[in-house]
């Protein structure tokens, strides 16, 4: 990816920040050119918890590049508790035990790195929500 | 009055034993666990890296704080495996847990000190009123070479701290700093592992440091071992902190709750101030609390804390450090360790 696009993308990729419409209250992620709901261009922007459930997950063991080391690792749709699904890595725990409905936490991590010299982008991924 | 508002800490979920690192190179367990007192270590995943356990230990900080993170004027990360060689931390930080853009960050580093002189300047800059808060992070994920002693303790973990002026969950009664230059521990530039001078490390820089800095606290304020009811060391293995703890006269009361390195090892920038949170988490109001870092080069920063009754209303609102410790652990193996950590060549 390319540094320009990365770092466009900071706000929603560290800080969840999500659009809602003023006019229905509807909430996207990753915001809209108008809202899908009632078609309003006017909104403001709002930080998702970070909370959310798994609505649907796969488990990747042939990884793209950049992403070997970490395989077999979940990938999945967190729906998360303010409405918006999010399709995200999932990550510290073992993916076969994952289930549809399981509670998951927003946290930090390193996404990839642009080799061994390039930028290191850094993104949101989700844990299993265990209190830790 | 100044002090901490809000604390937070992470800890990675992966650990190794002590007995998986001793097996591969043909070394004495037995000999690490009861001489250096190491059981097991913290390893970071390998999506983990200074810069998000900050983050993570910064956001659980806010939580208690309950804050708004743009009241936030100056963020401090003290490592020593910053993400980049050029290329602060200290901004990833401020942009995640949204204090930019009016903040004044830098990165620190002063070997296992790093943590604890971002507190030091975050306190004095919130106690001179230049900004309303400042947020210090002691964060790593050390390496020591692969059969070095240094592996069986090098681990990786953070705690941030947000200091402020009101709502204090602990004030701060004082500060002393002592330091010399001593190189008992170092990693030129463009090194991967850090080099140090074996039995070196002990008397005269560790043990001359943290007593250094006891002995002035404790003679500036006039006071005596047993007016604290916890004290917190730098833990470079488990050894260390006990031994400096008796030789100071504390007693087991008064330095186990905070000491962590037999069961997560050495998080260097992170280790006494990780091992202060978890003092934090089980402390009463009005509880005073003495926490002296230590980092090779070589100096120590002594911390005299006392808790408030607001202690017992914010430490439930996030993750609590022997919880991150105890619970959920997964173990690997040191094959695993060693592709996490990087350690196996790659083809490119
Ligand atoms: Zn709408």
């Amino acid at each position: 990816m390319q540094v320009p696009r990365y770092w466009r993308e900071i706000p929603k990729r560290y800080r969840l920040e999500a659009a809602q419409c003023k006019k229905c209250l509807n909430i996207s992620f990753p915001e809209k050119f108008s809202c899908p709901e009632c078609g309003s261009r006017d909104f403001k922007t709002i930080k998702l918890s970070g909370k959310g459930k798994i609505s649907t997950h796969t488990i990747i063991r042939i990884a793209p590049e950049g992403f070997n080391d970490q395989v077999p690792y979940g990938m999945g749709i967190i729906e998360m508790d303010e409405g918006p699904r999010i399709m995200a890595q999932i990550t510290d725990c073992d993916p076969e035990k994952l289930k549809t409905g399981d509670r998951m936490i927003y946290q930090f991590r390193r996404i990839r790195e642009d080799g061994s010299t390039g930028v290191i982008m850094y993104a949101y991924k989700f844990v299993p929500d265990v209190g830790i | 009055m100044t002090g901490i508002v809000g604390y937070g800490t992470k800890i990675p979920r992966y650990r190794i034993k002590v007995e998986e690192i001793a097996k591969v190179w043909g070394a004495d367990a037995p000999t690490y666990k009861r001489g250096l007192n190491l059981n097991e270590k913290s390893v970071p995943a390998p999506d983990e890296d200074c810069a998000t356990l900050s983050v993570n230990a910064a956001l659980n900080a806010l939580k208690r704080a309950e804050i708004d993170p743009a009241d936030i004027g100056a963020v401090y990360v003290g490592s020593e495996s910053h993400p980049y060689a050029v290329k602060p931390t200290g901004t990833i930080v401020s942009e995640a847990i949204g204090a930019c853009p009016y903040v004044h960050t830098a990165d620190l580093e002063f070997a296992c000190k790093a943590g604890t002189e971002g507190m030091f300047i975050a306190l004095n800059l919130v106690k001179s009123g230049a900004v309303p808060y400042a947020l210090a992070i002691g964060a790593d994920t050390s390496q020591g070479a692969p059969g070095d002693a240094l592996e069986y303790s090098a681990a990786a973990g953070a705690a941030a701290f947000i200091m402020g002026k009101d709502n204090l969950i602990a004030e701060l009664k004082d500060t002393h700093c002592f330091m010399t230059d001593t190189p008992d521990f170092w990693r030129r530039e463009y090194k991967h592992y850090p080099e140090h001078g074996g039995r070196f490390t002990g008397a005269p820089a560790y043990f001359k440091h943290v007593t250094g800095a006891v002995d002035a606290i404790l003679g500036k304020t006039n006071m005596k071992p047993d007016d604290f009811k916890y004290v917190i060391f730098h833990q470079p293995n488990g050894k260390f902190p006990v031994l400096v703890a008796k030789k100071l006269g504390f007693t087991e009361q008064q330095y186990l709750p905070g000491l962590l390195s037999p069961t997560l090892g050495n998080t260097y920038s992170g280790s006494s101030p990780m091992g202060f949170a978890a003092t934090l988490d089980i402390a009463k109001p009005g509880d005073l609390i003495l926490l002296i870092s230590y980092g090779s080069g070589a100096g120590s920063d002594a911390f005299i804390f006392e808790t408030t009754e607001k202690i017992d209303e914010v430490r439930n609102r996030a993750p609590k450090l022997r919880t991150q410790l105890d619970e959920h652990k997964i173990y690997i193996e040191y094959g695993t360790y060693a592709k996490f950590r990087k350690k196996i060549l790659l083809p490119n």
